[in-house]
């Protein structure tokens, strides 16, 4: 069978799978939708959560990115994975006690206000937003790709899909479907990494073998290797990376506490029964998420090793079947620059932009003087003559390495089950912000739990709807700015919460004031040199030289001190306020 | 119910809490990035020890650390008789 069959078969019976258990776990309660009754087991929420974190861009874009940065893309695996210690410590056990279903919630509970209520609200829906848009077109272009599907059409089969489960089963449906999105995710990252461990280095464990000799027998080291063909090509060594230091600081911080204060991570973890359940449940869902992140810098080397080994310095005709499939998806390109027939991969971009490949009035694909497709992008200055997506490095693996036809057909399935799990744990957020937050707590405060059930309902499938379009007609800035939600949640949320945790005196002035300062600034910044200013957006206009990414951790800063000169002016809470402080510390 | 040392738990959680996050804190910015460059003139088989950090010995790291922290709190739950049910 090839690799289109085994994907329809993989992806239909996933699929299958995830709208049997949404039948099985509808929601009868708001209770349920909100939070699936609080009655999780710590392991089954750990392994939700991992699912719920891991998103389109864990799966599919990271190993591709770790690829092309080298050192550098350890901000990530350090960014997106220690924030769960954060988690732990410092946030999880106490919003438990705290009981309610929401992180808005607890700010305008915490700071006796529902203005500060609202600005969560807000901040909530920006976050959730844009990183909601960013799965939407993960799940169409996945169809895209291994179906031959029109984009916007997979986009509409994804938003049927979590329709059925977010709507009918709340938090419940999506609870137990992450559980099996996350089995699927996982099996069809690791099988292709066993196998290409095993052929480079003759050892299995990925882990192990990105740091072992090469199988070839010549007994170098697989990252000396690659450092080598790095630097002789002129590229940095894999292992030191571009950035500045100071850059890599900020950036990792960012990551790492806008992860603790996304809400859709947050939220999981009212999810279980007891503060204890909860202390546990972030170690297991680390677990959970660990052994991707272990695996993605591996597969980033030996996916690395493999491209440059393959196609640097080669005659293009002499190039794999899977070299011209790629080309014709416009995930990879060829620009003969100096005409010699042989691909000179080198530092720099080889075209501008994203492939744009010719074709005739009939749609066929014109090709070169060597068989290759032609694309009309400007052709740049630098000797580099390879378009690369860093997508492929997951995507194409299978085929790179050779694998049998249904583990790429598995790729499929799991990137599907990725995109969708953090969709679905995203739309959760936002139907809450609006059915508890805005209508149960501010609008209509007398609402029936039935009347407010139907709210949630309504608001999840008002969400997806957005969700889509969004994902159908991607606005320009949208890559840009999902990275930036870690920033936006590290300068608004994470401050106020752990304030409103371990600083009983914080009242609701400097709580709000820090907040807005904190998100202003962040969005400022962010706007200035993504969308106003490209053109200066480098590190000799940066300040103290932290890229926008970065910026995030600056913004913390600046909430925190805004937080403490303006509570200072202010009279401290009133005194059943610092009793509920006090109460969430102690579990019982 | 007898009278409960709030306050010694309290304070015994933040001590916790200070050692371990000035771990977390030395593991991952400091062995993986302030260090880094330092520690690559390390190996251990085929990995710099500083690239290793920040790729995979800063995540065990905090996998471990949220383990120790579960284990600490059980304990002290249950000594100042704050353990629910």
């Amino acid at each position: 069978m090839d690799v289109q069959t085994w994907t329809y078969i993989l992806v239909g019976v996933t699929f299958a799978i995830y709208i049997g258990i949404a039948i099985w776990s509808r929601a009868a309660s708001t209770s349920d939708f909100y939070v699936a009754g609080s009655h999780v087991s710590p392991l089954t929420n750990g392994m939700a959560t991992a699912a719920d974190w891991m998103s389109a861009a864990s799966f599919l874009s990271m190993a591709g990115l770790i690829s092309f940065t080298g050192y550098d893309g350890s901000v990530y695996l350090m960014g997106w994975t220690g924030g769960y210690v954060l988690l732990a410590l410092l946030l999880a056990p106490y919003l438990r006690k705290f009981g309610k279903f929401t992180i808005p919630d607890f700010i305008g509970d915490r700071y006796y206000s529902n203005f500060a209520r609202t600005i969560a609200v807000i901040c909530a829906l920006i976050v959730s937003f844009t990183y909601v848009a960013g799965q939407m077109r993960g799940v169409g272009l996945v169809f895209s790709k291994f179906l031959e599907v029109n984009i916007d059409i997979g986009v509409l089969i994804g938003m049927g899909i979590v329709f059925f489960y977010a709507v009918l089963g709340g938090m419940k449906g999506i609870t137990y479907t992450q559980v099996a999105q996350y089995c699927v995710l996982i099996f069809a990252f690791m099988v292709p990494a066993f196998f290409i461990s095993f052929q480079l280095t003759g050892n299995p464990i990925p882990q192990l073998g990105f740091g072992s000799t090469l199988a070839d027998g010549s007994g170098t080291y697989l990252l000396d290797k690659l450092d080598q063909l790095h630097t002789e090509l002129g590229f940095a060594a894999y292992t030191s990376g571009t950035k500045s230091m100071q850059d890599v600081f900020f950036i990792t911080a960012a990551l790492m506490i806008g992860t603790a204060g996304l809400p859709h991570v947050i939220v999981r973890f009212f999810t279980v029964p007891k503060v204890k359940d909860a202390r546990i449940s972030v170690g297991y869902a680390l677990i959970f998420i660990a052994i991707l992140y272990t695996t993605a810098p591996a597969i980033a080397v030996f996916a690395k090793y493999n491209l440059m080994e393959t196609v640097s310095e080669e005659e293009y005709t002499e190039m794999p079947a899977w070299f011209g499939t790629w080309e014709e998806t416009g995930l990879l390109a060829w620009v003969d620059k100096n005409d010699d027939g042989i691909i000179t991969y080198a530092p720099g971009e080889a075209i501008e932009g994203l492939p744009d490949i010719q074709r005739n009035t009939g749609g066929e694909i014109i090709r070169g003087p060597f068989g290759e497709v032609q694309v009309n992008n400007t052709i740049t200055e630098t000797s580099n003559e390879l378009y690369v997506d860093r997508d492929i490095m997951v995507l194409a693996n299978p085929e790179i390495a050779n694998l049998p036809a249904w583990v790429a057909g598995l790729v499929a399935a799991g990137g599907l089950a990725a995109a969708l799990s953090t969709a679905a744990g995203l739309l959760l957020v936002i139907s809450t912000a609006v059915s508890h937050d805005l209508i149960k707590k501010q609008i209509k405060t007398d609402i029936s739990d039935k009347a407010e059930l139907l709210w949630a309902r309504i608001s999840a499938a008002g969400a997806i709807v957005v969700a889509g379009y969004f994902g159908i007609n991607p606005p320009g800035f949208v890559a840009e700015v999902v990275a930036i939600a870690f920033g936006l949640a590290a300068a608004s949320f994470f401050p106020a919460i752990i304030l409103g945790i371990f600083y009983k005196k914080m009242n609701k002035q400097g709580a709000i004031a820090g907040m807005i300062a904190g998100l202003l600034f962040t969005l400022a910044y962010v706007i200035f040199f993504k969308i106003a200013f490209p053109e200066f957006n480098s590190p000799e206009y940066w300040w103290f030289g932290i890229s926008p990414e970065g910026i995030g951790t600056l913004g913390m800063i600046l909430n925190l001190l805004v937080a403490f000169a303006v509570g200072m002016i202010f009279p401290e809470p009133p005194e059943d306020v610092q009793e509920m402080v006090e109460s969430i510390r102690y579990p019982n | 119910m007898a009278e409960r040392d709030l306050k010694g738990y309290w304070k015994k959680n933040l001590k916790y809490l200070g050692i371990l996050l000035s771990i977390w804190f030395v593991v991952s910015y400091g062995f993986g990035i302030l260090l880094a460059p330092a520690l690559n003139e390390i190996r251990i088989a085929g990995f710099k020890l500083g690239f290793w950090f920040a790729q995979q010995g800063s995540i065990y790291t905090f996998v471990i650390l949220i383990f120790v922290y579960v284990y600490l709190m059980n304990k002290l739950d249950n000594e100042f008789n704050v353990q629910e049910d």
